[in-house]
């Protein structure tokens, strides 16, 4: 085995490492973002998640998956943003438990599937539902970071307008006039003067938010499972090349809690 | 989409093979989830990603998008992890 090849493999084992929260931001009423110290950050690419574990006093462990929802470019830390879920064993303790000083046993970055890089080119178009929203936010910002211009459109499924993550910051990067623009559809509560969508995902809608845009873009979609598969057989139907669209399910357990 | 009358398994319970990432960069190290792999059963082709992962067992099922029947399966116990895949015609190891 040659020296180039052992260091890939080295870069490609997964350690756990104990990571210390900075930071505690609440996004939503039942969301909140998590800045994490880590001793080894290696670089994460707009996409990957990392998994986080508990170990309980008789050694029992629970361990999910959270999305980055940070940029790659943001130094020193990365951040995880997690919905709290009421059943979930893991989520509960990080919203109601964890406090600013505390440690995490974390591992990542882990994916190549559902990645975006500026570099594989655009346009780029996302499809969130819920906390789906998540690891395509850390596309946005990286995006943002690295000062693409590549057309990118973002159709974000909420329950509410209070439920929409990173509201403020969508809107300055919108008016920020990179090629950005955000579609919203609010499924169960709309503002009074809402003249957009309410209402789930559907073909037409797609046909009116995708097909003007480019059926060539790439596109992500990621959700609950249900709203990932209904999107991409839309898009398929629609016209879009099954090869350009990555998935990424959350469960309604999302990321299975 | 989901196959009429052959579904067996309740598809709002489903995460998929990003979720499960990290179990198979232990066996493999390496990413798999961007890996291509056909389905034994039906012969659809697609990625590891994209696999239906079921995960609220001991083992980790994960099973094709298409069809819906098993193309993998992974246990982990105190001492050792067993691999099956016989679902699958082939898994790909970039060199």
């Amino acid at each position: 085995m040659n020296t180039a090849r052992r260091v890939m493999q080295v870069e490609q084992t997964l350690e756990w490492q104990i990571a210390t929260v900075a930071a505690i931001k609440r996004e939503t009423p039942t969301v909140k973002s998590l800045t994490l110290a880590l001793p080894a950050r290696r670089r994460n690419r707009a996409g990957q998640h990392y998994d986080i574990r508990l170990t309980a006093e008789d050694g029992y462990q629970a361990q999910r998956s959270y999305s980055i929802a940070s940029a790659p470019e943001q130094a020193e830390s990365i951040e995880l943003t997690v919905e709290r879920l009421a059943d979930g064993e893991v989520s509960t303790y990080l919203h109601d438990v964890l406090v600013v000083g505390d440690q995490l046993e974390v591992r990542g970055p882990i994916g190549g599937y559902f990645v975006w890089e500026a570099q594989m080119g655009g346009p780029l178009f996302l499809v969130g539902g819920g906390s789906g929203v998540v690891p395509l936010m850390a596309m946005l910002r990286h995006r943002a970071a690295v000062g693409a211009h590549i057309p990118a459109r973002l159709l974000y499924s909420a329950r509410s307008p209070q439920e929409v993550i990173y509201g403020a910051e969508l809107e300055a990067l919108q008016a920020a006039r990179t090629g950005l623009d955000v579609v919203y559809t609010f499924t169960r509560t709309r503002p009074q003067d809402w003249t957009g969508y309410a209402r789930r995902i559907d073909r037409q809608m797609l046909e009116e938010v995708l097909t003007p845009f480019g059926l060539a873009a790439r596109s992500f979609i990621c959700g609950p499972t249900l709203l990932v598969e209904s999107v991409a057989d839309s898009m398929v139907q629609l016209g879009v090349a099954a090869d350009r669209i990555r998935t990424e399910r959350f469960g309604p357990t999302g990321g299975a809690g | 989409m989901i196959g009429e009358g052959q579904a067996d398994v309740s598809r709002t319970l489903v995460l998929d093979g990003n979720a499960v990432g990290g179990l198979l960069q232990d066996i493999f190290e390496a990413d798999m989830t961007a890996s291509p792999t056909m389905c034994a059963h039906c012969g659809r082709e697609g990625h590891i990603g994209n696999l239906l992962a079921f995960t609220h067992a001991p083992g980790v099922v994960l099973r094709c998008p298409g069809c819906e029947q098993v193309v993998l399966r992974i246990v982990v116990t105190p001492d050792a992890t067993y691999l099956d895949a016989r679902g699958a015609v082939f898994l790909r190891l970039k060199r």
